[in-house]
């Protein structure tokens, strides 16, 4: 049976056709009869008193259909849009979670803030109506940054929330710290910023919704990466709908990257609408209002400080992190800057003591919530510079001192001190594969030869670790997570033996129609295109938590195995009873069940068919059919990682920096399929990349204007901005998950931006630089060579 | 106004409203909703398409200026003789995982379709600056690029005795 594919073949893509010939079916495709179109009316200030909002011309306008605000959401006695974490401060108080109504109400805290919703017959007819609607404001000033939104005077976003602070939250063992650095025999220290990005997937958000008056149902079609969260949030707690009534599909979804994985104001907005105009509303966001809505990520100000011993052997790590939470607190927003970030701290190292404290604050910002890594790159980022910093200050290589503090592939499993226990690794062997496919040998005279050209050149590691397949619902609920985060699979063979998989990921460039197809195709021996895989719709799928924290196959695809087992174990008890023979002599191979040591067999078809046909079935001890249901809950985290080594070149006459070669090699556990974890990781990559050299979100600091809101002003990768990536990988068997996979979608993101940035330090080291903030910029580059130029002209 | 044009392979007359974007009559007038709409300042490239042979942002292109020229979508490009088979750069980006949420495909294949027409042969670094104008938020461009490279040879079939 050639055309089975299984686990670590690389089969192309199943779902490749419809996309390559223009037939995906996106949100903004979909068309329905009699459909409506909305624009939202979004706050252009960053900070503002609604005095008043005047409907009147906007409603005498052709083809309006309404015009909603904050006052009719009130009217109807909605919810506000709930948080799905609850952390705790150090003084164990809950954190402040001012209401996020999904319309103003008497208030705007950022631009792009929703303030009303037009509805009319074409889109031209609410673009002019939107543009009727006036609306008085009180501006006020705006905080936009996290240190001036905790000075004393600073503007205050809500009235119950001093000195903008969500929260004052805490991990680590602080007198162990004290302790330790007391004893050190060096300090380094660092301040740094890590930039505030936009993950701008290409396809921008959108969503069309529905209401049968006949039934009370609602169907909402939007691009999201988990359509049962947005249901069961939104019917239950903002629009009070019953959930039965409420229909969620995310159909194709032009990417993610964390943007589509909240629960949106839009969503709700739009849904409650088409209830009240009693005709489908369409609405997708220009891109202009993707900048200024979408949730951001990032945006940490932060001191860091490790002891060494005299060896160069972390003692103890110190960090104090400022986190901006944007103007309100999005699904998963304070979990990230502190759940995903601390415990990550201990990074591949055997430190034993750290204490990290971070302040969660508001500012006059879009929402601040999960983008690709979430947490991960920022807490890496701290680590994987300071060990940078240290190994300059003493005298130390920066691979030795790696390899004296790396955990050893031995001491797996390892409880690190910040609640995490990794279960399996081998960081030093990840770093001596990338050491030997990065030439590290050969750096110097490839460093000489860009000097005779008037250039530096710099390389850069980082070796890291991550934790995701989010999450052990236990272990998370007691961080606050408000519900649990498995997932779910059912396993559907028809009487024709095909088979339906319907899981509750959501599949959005993953390849999980061609990686959970070789899943079942592997376990029943079934060729993958006789396996559907059916996601992104509540109507159909079971439940589901959706795709994010690089979750779906360590998750999701545990509960398609464990469904698929189940389908086996009937399977067997069918097969015992068609060959008259004891269920445990029967053994399921090849796609045949057989009596052990005979060559009396019934093929898996065989069996399906008795399973419907119940012509010779047990009908008396087993239900006829064969569709099976599983849940999973993961016991831990899994723990993927790494080595990456960068290699950059800078022009000291206009400060450019060329990435010139890039190596990683990642334990992600056990590959399904070689090609899609190949792309998955050039992808992590490149927007790492992006965060280094390229990505920034600007706001104006008295305006809170977003200066950065647009493709011309927020600098994306491009082609030519990168090389061709060599990627590996070195792979320890995660101890939980089926087949011992672990998540591949961050690390990428995870590990590239502290590599790339201690590159370009180490290509500025001769100049005494020892850190450089994101992005490196050719301006940012320029100005720090031209600075200390001068200032080592003037100390001449 | 009445606007006549051939679109992928037949004639087409249609009435427009004169500022009509060319996308917007595809995507909304003509449900050919294979061409995307990624931006709203011609940075993207997901809306890319073959005017009289030329990669065209459809964005930045009004409808009436379509009138008596030959254009060419993602729904209109086939492989040999027509066939319902893919076309050889369609086929390339399949082969070497040049997609993955296939938001920027359509605009990313015609791209190099006409980069491929023109410079039958070209290099990693040609068509890396090629695609300067096509964002791509998942690949990291390793595997278009490879792709590009791919469909530009199987395009250009080196002819029988060379």
């Amino acid at each position: 049976m050639s055309n089975i594919i299984g686990i670590g073949a690389a089969p192309r893509r199943k779902e490749d056709f419809r996309f390559l010939t223009g037939r995906g079916n996106y949100v903004a495709d979909v068309k329905r009869a009699d459909m409506t179109f909305g624009v939202f009316i979004r706050s252009q200030h960053g900070h503002a008193v609604i005095r008043s909002i005047d409907k009147v011309a906007a409603l005498a306008l052709p083809g309006v259909q309404a015009v909603l605000t904050g006052e009719d959401v009130a009217a109807d006695g909605l919810g506000s849009l709930p948080c799905g974490w609850g952390i705790h401060g150090s003084d164990g108080l809950p954190m402040k979670e001012p209401a996020f109504p999904m319309l103003a109400q008497g208030k705007v805290r950022f631009v792009g803030d929703m303030v009303a919703f037009v509805i009319a017959d074409t889109l031209e007819e609410a673009r002019a109506a939107a543009e009727a609607v006036v609306i008085d404001y009180d501006v006020l000033p705006s905080v936009v940054g996290v240190l001036e939104a905790v000075r004393p005077g600073a503007p205050q976003l809500f009235e119950d929330v001093p000195n903008n602070l969500c929260c004052d939250w805490e991990l680590g063992d602080k007198i162990a710290v004290a302790t330790a650095f007391k004893k050190a025999a060096h300090v380094a220290r660092l301040s740094l910023v890590n930039n505030r990005l936009i993950g701008n997937p290409m396809e921008p958000r959108a969503a069309i919704a529905e209401y049968n008056r006949g039934t009370q149902h609602y169907t909402l079609w939007t691009t999201s990466q988990f359509p049962h969260v947005v249901r069961f949030l939104m019917a239950n707690l903002v629009l009070k709908i019953p959930e039965q009534k409420m229909r969620v599909v995310a159909p194709d979804v032009g990417g993610g990257f964390g943007v589509k994985q909240f629960h949106y104001g839009e969503e709700a907005v739009i849904t409650w609408a088409a209830g009240k105009v009693r005709r489908p509303i369409k609405w997708v966001a220009d891109r202009a209002e993707g900048f200024v809505s979408d949730r951001h990520g990032r945006d940490h100000v932060t001191e860091a400080e490790l002891a060494l011993d005299e060896n160069g052997k972390f003692l103890a790590m110190k960090v104090n992190t400022l986190a901006n939470m944007g103007g309100y607190l999005s699904t998963f927003g304070p979990n990230i800057p502190t759940n995903l970030y601390a415990p990550l701290l201990g990074g591949v190292y055997t430190t034993p003591a750290i204490y990290c404290n971070v302040k969660v604050v508001f500012t006059n910002t879009v929402p601040v919530d999960a983008y690709r890594g979430a947490g991960r790159p920022e807490a890496t980022f701290v680590v994987e510079r300071l060990v940078d910093v240290a190994a300059a200050e003493m005298g130390i290589d920066r691979v030795e001192i790696r390899r004296r503090n790396i955990i050893a592939k031995e001491a797996y499993p390892y409880q690190t001190p910040m609640l995490l226990e990794y279960d399996s690794g081998d960081p030093m062997g990840c770093l001596e594969g990338a050491l030997a496919a990065a030439d590290v040998t050969g750096f110097a005279a490839r460093k000489a030869a860009s000097e005779r050209e008037g250039k530096f050149r710099g390389l850069g590691y980082s070796t890291y670790v991550e934790a995701c397949g989010l999450a052990p619902s236990r272990f998370a609920g007691r961080l606050g997570a408000r519900g649990g985060l498995y997932e779910s699979a059912t396993v559907r063979v028809h009487p024709s033996g095909q088979v339906t998989v319907l899981i509750g990921t959501h599949n959005h460039g993953q390849g999980h129609e061609t990686t959970f197809a070789q899943i079942v195709s592997e376990k029943l021996s079934i060729p993958t295109d006789k396996i559907e895989i059916v996601f992104g719709d509540t109507d159909k799928v079971q439940f589901g938590l959706g795709t994010y924290g690089s979750r779906s196959l360590a998750v999701g695809g545990t509960a398609l195995v464990k469904a698929t087992d189940k389908i086996i174990a009937k399977g067997t008890k069918i097969a015992a009873h068609m060959l008259e023979a004891g269920e445990g002599d029967i053994v399921f191979e090849n796609g045949a069940f057989t009596v052990q040591g005979t060559d009396r067999s019934k093929s898996f078809g065989d069996v399906v068919g008795a399973a419907y046909g119940l012509v010779n079935f047990p009908v008396d001890v087993l239900e006829p059919g064969m569709e099976e249901k599983a849940f999973y809950d993961p016991v831990n985290f899994t723990f993927p990682g790494g080595a990456h080594i960068a290699e950059v070149e800078i022009d000291p006459e206009c400060g450019s920096v060329d990435l010139v070669s890039y190596v990683a090699v990642d334990d992600i556990g056990t590959v399904i399929n070689p090609m899609i974890v190949g792309g998955q990781l050039h992808g992590g990559i490149a927007q790492g990349v992006g965060q280094a050299l390229f990505e920034n979100c600007v706001y104006d600091e008295t305006s809170g204007q977003m200066l950065s809101a647009s493709f011309m002003d927020y600098c994306m990768p491009r082609a030519d901005n990168l090389p061709n990536m060599q990627i590996a990988t070195h792979s320890t068997l995660c101890t939980h998950t089926s087949y011992g996979v672990k998540g591949c979608g961050e690390v990428g993101t995870i590990g590239s931006p502290a590599t790339v940035i201690n590159a370009v330090v180490d290509a500025l080291a001769h100049l005494g630089v020892s850190h450089v903030d994101m992005p490196a910029t050719p301006s940012r580059i320029w100005r720090i060579i031209h600075n200390r130029a001068n200032r080592l002209r003037a100390a001449e | 106004m009445i606007i006549s044009f051939t679109l992928n392979g037949r004639s087409r007359t249609v009435d427009v409203e004169p500022a009509t974007l060319v996308a917007e009559l595809l995507r909304e007038t003509l449900n050919l909703t294979g061409t995307h709409v990624g931006c709203d300042t011609s940075q993207c490239g997901a809306c890319v398409v073959l005017f009289n042979g030329e990669a065209v942002k459809s964005c930045t292109l009004l409808a009436p200026m379509l009138e008596a020229g030959t254009l060419l979508t993602i729904e209109g490009l086939s492989g040999p003789g027509g066939s319902n088979r893919l076309h050889p750069m369609q086929e390339a980006f399949h082969q070497n995982h040049g997609l993955q949420c296939g938001f920027c495909t359509p605009g990313m294949v015609m791209t190099a379709v006409a980069l491929a027409a023109k410079n039958p042969t070209p290099t990693e670094a040609e068509v890396r600056h090629g695609l300067e104008g096509n964002i791509c938020r998942c690949t990291g461009y390793q595997n278009i690029v490879a792709s590009v490279l791919a469909g530009a040879a199987a395009m250009h079939p080196p002819a029988a005795g060379e």
